[in-house]
């Protein structure tokens, strides 16, 4: 008996597909924006219109690329291990479906609105009110039916419930609480609204939720990705299992103090944002932890990484998320703050993050759920093409967003022999430019591989239903 | 999975059991929140509302409006005050285009911060601010003490082309914005909502608003937010500010 048989699969593919769409999407608004930063002439190609400016796609390309690929290869992969795992259907396909809908719906408005300059202003979290409601609906049908099919399981046959399911469930528990608490406000009209909160406690809250969106979105559910499809794609079980103990309560008790973190040195008070760079020092501990788990699965197979590269991108993405963890506590400490706060080191160790991790360790799984759901071997040679296009392009970003971030914090505060600011803001800016360049640059190669790997998944599943038809 | 002695350990029941494990996890996510924010609203210090001068007097930082002054009645320096109808509006199309993507509102007590932006940032200046504007990211300068740096006539032409003035500039071009104008009714109910989460809008603030924006372009109201931007407090030498 095949997989679509015993699950339902339908839905699941379907995020899939649509994950690996909205990837193309939103690292192609990515190259475009990156690309306005070195070429200004491209905000308005020569109208006067706002609709291609810079402060206006920016929310687009992190909408686009957080929620509509990560959302959707988190909800595929979700949908796919809670089956797999506890050895049942879901308990709503239909509910699964209306996930579907609503999901994608809020990225069509998202991707109708933001260009339209409609947005709270608040980072990751722009879209208006009405939207956020159907995001809090969408979400809570997300959560209810993944906790209510883990709970249809036969408990004798699957008494524990496998770690990949925690993640994911503490993913969907914090992010409902922070989408809700950080997006309350005050409707003016349809499409725009105050935040309840101001000043000082706003920027908190907009922080807890954004470092979380980073902490649990991007991390706890990417990590439960992380620890199903490692194990059955290396063949072997998880490293240890008290590790992953340990990595799923810290990370959870952990992650939400860190927020304060990105507002040292501001007027919030001192206490709050130390507290966030102790804490965030710490939580290197965690996440080298779950690092090594993820890494040393592999131990007494390593070969297969000669052959699998699905392996490959997995093993990749937790080496890049082992160094962007160990980066984030390293700019959380309040000295490395003063410097790399406000410049483009946080853009790159960001895109570290979401280029090295969160891709990577979303392609593996996605290409490693095609070829289980549809029974086909991937294009091996397209897989081969992804894997180092996409590992340049991010190598090269990240690089290019290092020297100027460094360059930007040291030129802001360099002094000369007088004793006076030694370069203007302009200075600074015009000095970015070959970095702005050369980031363009690995985003092109980054979109490359999202559009290399689109054709990979689309051809191989048409090749799978014509040989059986009777599956498709 | 058991202990030595046999004995289920919590862990073991919290992965049989999926609703316990959920109640497990709300706790544990919400340990932070309760520490680190819910003192933020609690504590009065969080946003201060006074300074100690050097002779001892105290500064108050907030705008002592009297009965029956408008907001027009303010001078620089007199305390923050909630913004006007145009500076508001302003403020409305900052935020629509994205403005605190690339520019702070927000300037740290780093010597070189102080001397290329102006004082330091005080809470009590954004108390008012729904959303906070303090961005992340300097792509471009510091804009939280803008305010009566570069005359409106420099606004307006950096708006409408940053390049021709600052050549190194990668800012894009706000022509547009001299083509429409500001609606006053629409204002009007933008502070009537500000009102509802806490803002000190008077009654006669909000009758007036509609008025005080008649004819003004966009152009106009983007420059009269960013004329007002940290000109609220009047910073004395040997006040303590934040200790």
């Amino acid at each position: 008996m095949n997989l679509s048989e015993k699950y339902d699969m339908t839905v699941v593919k379907w995020f899939t597909i649509m994950s690996s769409v909205y990837l193309v999407a939103g690292t192609f608004f990515g190259v475009y924006i990156a690309s306005e930063l070195a070429f200004p002439y491209l905000n308005d190609l020569g109208t006067d219109l706002p609709y291609f400016q810079f402060g206006r796609l920016r929310p687009l390309h992190t909408n686009t690329v957080i929620f509509a690929f990560g959302g959707s290869a988190l909800m595929a992969a979700a949908f796919y291990i809670v089956q797999r795992t506890n050895q049942v259907r879901l308990w709503s396909n239909k509910m699964a479906w209306f996930t579907f809908w609503s999901w994608n719906t809020v990225i069509v408005l998202a991707i109708v609105t933001l260009p339209l300059g409609l947005t709270q202003s608040k980072e990751y979290a722009e879209l208006e009110w009405p939207i956020d409601i159907l995001i809090a609906l969408s979400w809570s049908s997300y959560l209810y039916n993944f906790i209510m099919t883990i709970h249809m399981r036969d408990k004798n046959k699957v008494p524990h419930v496998y770690v990949a399911n925690w993640f994911f469930m503490g993913m969907m528990v914090m992010v409902t609480y922070l989408h809700v608490v950080n997006n309350l406000s005050i409707p003016v009209d349809w499409f725009k609204s105050y935040s309840i909160f101001s000043g000082v406690q706003d920027a908190m809250i907009q922080w807890w939720w954004g470092h979380n969106a980073v902490g649990f979105f991007l991390t706890a559910g990417f990590l439960g990705m992380m620890y199903y499809f490692v194990p059955k794609q290396a063949q072997r079980p998880v490293y240890s299992y008290r590790l992953s103990i340990i990595h799923f309560w810290a990370l959870m008790f952990g992650y939400v103090w860190l927020g304060a973190h990105h507002l040292q040195y501001t007027a919030l008070p001192d206490w709050a944002g130390s507290l966030g760079a102790t804490i965030s020092l710490a939580m290197i501990i965690p996440s080298w932890g779950g690092a090594l788990n993820g890494i040393l699965t592999l131990s007494g197979a390593w070969d297969r990484l000669r052959e699998d590269y699905i392996l490959r991108f997995l093993i990749m993405s937790l080496a890049f998320y082992a160094m962007s963890t160990f980066e984030g506590p390293v700019m959380a400490a309040k000295n490395v703050n003063a410097l790399s706060h406000y410049t483009d080191w946080t853009i790159g160790h960001v895109h570290s993050g979401a280029l090295g991790w969160n891709i990577m360790v979303a392609a593996g799984s996605l290409y490693h759920m095609i070829e289980r759901i549809y029974n086909v071997k991937l294009n091996q040679k397209l897989l081969a093409a992804h894997f180092w296009i996409h590992t340049v392009g991010a190598v090269t970003y990240i690089i290019a967003m290092w020297v100027s971030g460094i360059m930007q914090g040291l030129m802001w505060r360099a002094y000369d022999e007088y004793g006076t600011l030694a370069y203007t803001f302009a200075e600074s800016v015009a000095a970015m430019h070959p970095y702005y360049v050369m980031r363009a640059a690995g985003g092109v190669l980054v979109f490359t591989g999202a559009v290399i790997m689109l054709i990979n998944i689309v051809s191989t599943i048409r090749r799978a239903n014509a040989a059986q038809p009777a599956n498709a | 999975m058991s202990n030595h002695n046999g004995k289920e350990s919590l862990q073991a029941k919290l992965e049989k059991n999926i609703f316990a494990m959920y109640l497990f996890m709300a706790l544990a996510v919400s340990l932070a929140g309760i520490v680190q924010i819910v003192p933020l609203f609690t504590n009065p210090d969080t946003v201060k509302q006074t300074a100690q001068a050097a002779d001892g007097s105290t500064q108050q930082l907030t705008w002592q409006r009297k009965e029956g002054q408008t907001l027009q009645d303010w001078k620089a320096g007199d305390g923050v005050r909630p913004h006007t109808a145009l500076e508001l509006a302003g403020r409305d199309i900052y935020q629509r285009e994205g403005c605190f993507l690339c520019h702070s509102q927000m300037i740290r007590p780093f010597r070189d911060e102080n001397e290329r932006y102006g004082h330091y940032s005080l809470a009590v200046e954004s108390q008012y601010d729904h959303p906070f504007q303090w961005g992340s990211k300097r792509t471009g300068p510091d804009l939280a003490r803008v305010g009566g740096k570069y005359s409106d006539e420099w606004h307006i032409l950096h708006l409408r082309h940053p390049q021709a003035l600052v050549p190194e500039s990668v800012m894009p071009k706000y022509k547009f914005l001299d083509n429409a104008i500001v609606d006053g009714d629409k204002i009007a109910v933008h502070m009537k909502g500000l009102s509802k989460v806490g803002v000190p809008y008077t009654d006669a603030d909000i009758a007036g608003a509609s008025e005080t924006v008649t004819g003004k372009t966009e152009m106009d109201a983007m420059v009269a937010y960013l004329q007002v931007l940290g000109t609220m407090i009047k910073f004395e030498n040997g006040t303590t500010y934040r200790e």
